[in-house]
Parts: structure tokens; sequence; C-alpha cells
């Protein structure tokens, strides 16, 4: 066995080394982006520092949590001419949110995702001074699973983190913090 | 606690007189399991392809053709992430941090490549590596580098490995990826200042070849350090090699070797008093490279997110800052107690000082290695490919007579020929 052999042996011991020693560890299969919305301070920097032109995080509604108030904090403007649907008193700068009547005194709030590009103003109305029930998540059908996300860069929360594949969502519900 | 309290401002209603029932989440799922099974397996049969191409194919069109599939499929179809070069810093993070979990696909590309450069020499440069390819096929009027620019430029690589395994091994983030000038274009967005490197770059690769993966790439520097002691690798003649110097043009990366047959050499005694000396010199570079890494390394900590934090709320508790940024206050909501982000931003000062060291090290060595490597004069008997700066692009291998025989093409009047063995 010349030099030359003996390094490549000794390198392919070692690159099989490296992959032994990591391959046994957690999250083998895989890890996505993901926001914890418990820690999330609505910056609107989702909106902006994510690579793509349309950003991959956007704003889901926890329903359980929802109290489906007339007037939404999430949904209106601070102080609302009228509490209807015209968009000069809408809080959403796209219009991304309709409000549908349930019963008196209830009204639905559902996210139209394809409108919504993630600057968390209603999410901040929602949890400033509502249940909070309106938070951001990553869209991973959207998101192109960048190395290192540059939203979770920005993020002055350090709330965006990789998460297991198996589990690519930290939804709010009525429990509460996990 | 105070967001357990925010949960509770309204209770939700029961909906006793509609039954209305509550809608679900939506939750669309990340790209599924066996598409990553299919990126490995498509990397590893590229990678064979490659091989048999520069090896046995020699064929300079195979390769031509594969760099296109791979552009578009590791490239636009995969929108660039994971990556090979990328892969290292996981890697690394890995390595250094025992939480930090690494997956089977992005092992497999930072590992398969190597141990692919370890048997078949830098054929995952060829055409595999869809920023190599790109760059290989945007190559139309290579001008040469001039030789001691080319030797100065090569050192970036190793620079630029080092930072990044610092940044990476103390979780300071990603500076390979951030910083991916190729990837903007894959994607079709990214930021503004990324996309004008990437277009600058490719721009300036109709000229210089390659210039990322030459001057820059830092899962190069690997590649070659493997493709240095790899049990094949691209062989410029078929058979003999006959002196005639065709090939010596032929390579637009300055990775060809002359023969030293016709050259004088200078007198040994110089040459050996200059390696003594060179010799001698290294453990002097790694100490002073040791100790400027280390300072430098202490400066670069304050990029990462925890020192950078606990530097801003030490000057905001002195009272030196009266407003808070966002992050300071994102921090504050916490409540977390400052001495512990202190404790936490020394912690990390402390690797920063040590991977800086390291860095410097290693930097050093690779200075003085290369000045070794200046002084000792190699004799070869053939025109041969470098070991590790060839990326097997199969450029070359029409140059030579010896392969325009051995195919039945026409040779070049006045071309020495062999007979083919």
């Amino acid at each position: 066995m010349n030099r030359r052999d003996f390094v490549r042996a000794a390198s392919a011991v070692g690159l099989g080394g490296v992959a032994a020693a990591l391959i046994t560890r957690a999250n083998a299969g895989g890890t996505v982006w993901q926001i914890e919305p418990w820690k999330c301070t609505q910056c609107g920097r989702c909106a902006t520092e994510c690579v793509l032109e349309q950003s991959a995080a956007k704003c889901v509604h926890s329903f359980d949590m929802c109290g489906y108030c007339r007037l939404c904090t999430g949904y209106f403007e601070p102080q609302p001419n009228k509490l209807d649907t015209a968009a000069e008193n809408q809080l959403c700068p796209t219009g991304a949110i309709f409000r549908t009547f349930v019963e008196d005194p209830y009204y639905e709030y559902t996210i139209n995702e394809p409108l919504c590009v993630g600057c968390a103003k209603c999410v901040r109305g929602c949890t400033m001074f509502g249940n909070g029930s309106l938070h951001l998540q990553i869209r991973h059908d959207i998101c192109v699973h960048c190395n290192e996300c540059s939203i979770a860069r920005a993020c002055p929360a350090d709330a965006i983190h990789r998460v297991p594949a198996a589990e690519p969502y930290k939804f709010k519900n009525r429990g509460g913090q996990a | 606690m105070i967001w357990l309290l925010a949960a509770q401002r309204f209770p939700p209603p029961e909906f006793t007189e509609t039954g209305h029932a509550l809608p679900g989440f939506l939750a669309p799922l990340p790209r599924g399991p066996w598409l990553e099974h299919l990126d490995i397996a498509v990397l590893v049969g590229a990678l064979v392809l490659a091989a048999w191409l520069a090896l046995r194919g020699r064929s300079r069109r195979g390769i031509v053709a594969l760099g296109i599939f791979s552009v578009l499929y590791f490239g636009f179809w995969r929108k660039g992430c994971i990556c090979s070069i990328g892969s290292i810093q996981n890697i690394a993070q890995g390595l250094a941090d025992s939480s930090f979990g690494v997956s089977a696909t992005v092992l497999a590309f930072g590992l398969v490549p190597l141990v692919f450069a370890l048997v078949f020499g830098r054929v995952f440069c060829s055409a595999v590596c869809p920023h190599g390819a790109l760059q290989d096929l945007m190559l139309l009027k290579p001008v040469t580098v001039p030789v001691w620019l080319e030797h100065g430029l090569r050192l970036i690589p190793y620079t630029y490995l080092g930072l990044a395994m610092i940044f990476a091994a103390t979780g300071g983030g990603y500076i390979i990826c951030q910083y991916d000038p190729f990837v903007t274009i894959f994607r079709l967005s990214g930021s503004a200042l990324m996309v004008s490197c990437g277009i600058g770059l490719l721009v300036l690769g109709i000229f210089v070849g390659r210039p990322y993966c030459r001057f820059l790439c830092p899962y190069g520097v690997l590649l070659g350090m493997a493709s240095n002691v790899s049990k094949w690798r691209v062989q410029i003649t078929p058979d003999t090699c006959t002196q005639c110097r065709l090939c010596e043009q032929s390579c637009p990366f300055n990775a060809i070797n002359p023969s030293t047959v016709e050259t004088p050499s200078r007198t040994v005694e110089t040459d050996k008093r200059r390696l003594a000396a060179m010799i001698l010199l290294l453990p002097l570079l790694l100490i002073l490279g040791g100790w400027l890494g280390g300072e430098t390394g202490k400066h670069l900590a304050g990029r990462h997110r925890t020192v950078n934090l606990a530097e801003r709320i030490y000057l905001e508790e002195i009272g030196k800052i009266k407003d808070w940024t966002a992050a300071s206050a994102a921090f504050r909501m916490t409540a977390t107690p400052v001495e512990s982000l202190y404790a936490d931003a020394r912690v990390v000062q402390g690797r920063f000082l040590l991977a800086g060291r390291l860095c410097g090290a290693w930097i050093a060595l690779v200075v003085g290695g290369k000045l070794i490597a200046l002084a000792i004069r190699r004799k070869r008997h053939d025109y041969e490919a470098d070991q590790t700066r060839c990326v097997a692009c199969a450029r070359c291998f029409r140059s030579c007579p010896q392969e325009l025989q051995r195919l039945g093409l026409p040779v070049p009047e006045g071309a020495p020929l062999a007979p083919p063995s």
C-alpha cells in the first residue's frame, strides 16, 4: 500500500465515521422550517424577508380559540367607521380575511390564503386585544426549504426553527403553549 | 402566562342555535419523502454517468448533456436546496452540536460526491453540480488567467471554507447559503444583491472559466483534496503522450500541468535551500495564523444572534442606549434574566475563539503548504490533468492527436503520433 492508497483509505474511513455518527441522530427523516406562534412578536418581517416574491409565511386561523367577535380586532382598523366589510374599515392590506355571519352576535373570520402576504397586521390586532387565534405559519407547499431560512435569520424573536418534517406545523390551539 | 390569559379574553361560543361546526386547519405538506429518495437516486445515477463519461466514454458532448440535465433537475426543478456545497455546513454543525440532527438526504448530498471524488476525481464538478454545470455552459470565450493570479485566487476558497465552518459549527448561520450567487437564478427570486452577484458571475463566466468553482467554492476544496488521492482520474491522452503540446491551451481552468521533460531545471541546491526555509516557516505561520484567527473569531462572534443580542441588552441595561430594537423588545417580553443571556453569549464567544484559532491555523497550513509545494519541482514525463484542479469537463480530450487517431478523426498536420498501444 503506497501513501496515496493509505490516505484514500483513511479518508474513506473518516467519511464513513461522519456518516455513522450523524445518521443515528434524531431528525434523520428531514426537517422543515416553522414558526413557533407563541414566540412570534408580529414584527412583520415574514412578509418581506422570505426569498420568495410571495412569502411562504401565511396567516392561519385557530377556530377553536376564536371568540367569533362582532368587533374583531384582527379584522377591523382600530377605530372603524362601521362594522362592515368595507375596505377602509379592514386592517388587512390585501383584504385577505372573509367575514361571514354565523349567528347573533357571532361572525366567522376565514383567511383567503392566496391573498395573504404574511404581514401579521391581523395577528398583532388579534393577539394584543383578542384571543390570539390568528397566527402565522410557514406553508410548506410554497416554502422552498432553504438550507438557511432567511426569515429565521431576520426574526427578532428567534421564533423560527427547524422542526421534524413528520410534524411540519405548530398550530395554536385552546390548550395553550405546549 | 400572559398568553394563556389572553386566550380567555373572549370565551369561544358554543353555537347552540345553529350547531355551526368549527372549520379545521389546512396543512399543506412538504415534499414527500419519496421525492427526497428520488433526489438521492438521481444524484448517485448522475455521478456514475459523469464518472463513466469523463473516464471511459471520454465524451465532451455527453458531459454537456448531463450538465444541462443537472442544471434543470438539481437547479430549476429542486430550486437549489439542499445542495452539496451547503450541506457541509449542516454536517459541521451536526459534528459540533450533538443535539443538531442532520437528515439522510443532507448527508447523502454532502458525502456521496466526496466518495466519488476519492475514486474517480472531481466528476461531481464536471456535470452533476448545478452551479458548476451552469458556469461550464456559460463559458464561450475563455481567457487565460495568469498563473500567479490563479495561484493567489485559488487560496480564497480555503479561507471561505474555514470561515463557513466557524459560523456553521458555532451555530452562527450558514454563510455559504446566505451568499450563494446562483440559487437566486434557480429560484428566479432573491435579494437584489445576490441576484446581481449571480448575474455578474455568470457574465464573468463567459470569459473566465467557472469563476465560482475556482476562486470561491468551499466544497471544491474538499473535492480537490479527495481527488488528489483518487484511485482513477482523467487522462488527457488515451495511450502515449508525445509531448506535442496541443492540449496545453485546451484547458480553460489552468488545470493542465506541463511535462517537465523539455524545461531546463534550476540548480538543485537553490531549490533545496528554499524548501528548507519554507518547511521551517510553517510552524511560525501556524502560530501566527492561530493567534490571528482567534482575534478574528472574537470579532466574528458579534454576528451570532445570541452575542449580538447580549451586547445590545448590555448597552441598554447600563443606559448607554435608550430605545429598544425589535430583538431586544422580543427578548424582554420573554422575561428571561439578562444574566442567563450573558452566560449563553459567553459560551458562544468561547466557541468562536476556539473555532477562529482552528480556522486561522487551517489557513496558515494552506498557505504554508502552498509555499512548500511551489518550492518542490516535480518531474512529469507527460502533460497531465492536475489532480486537484481538474474538474473533468472533458474539453482536453479531442485536442490530443492520439485521441483523434483512436477515434479515426483527422489529425492536425505535423502532429507527432505514436502507435496506439
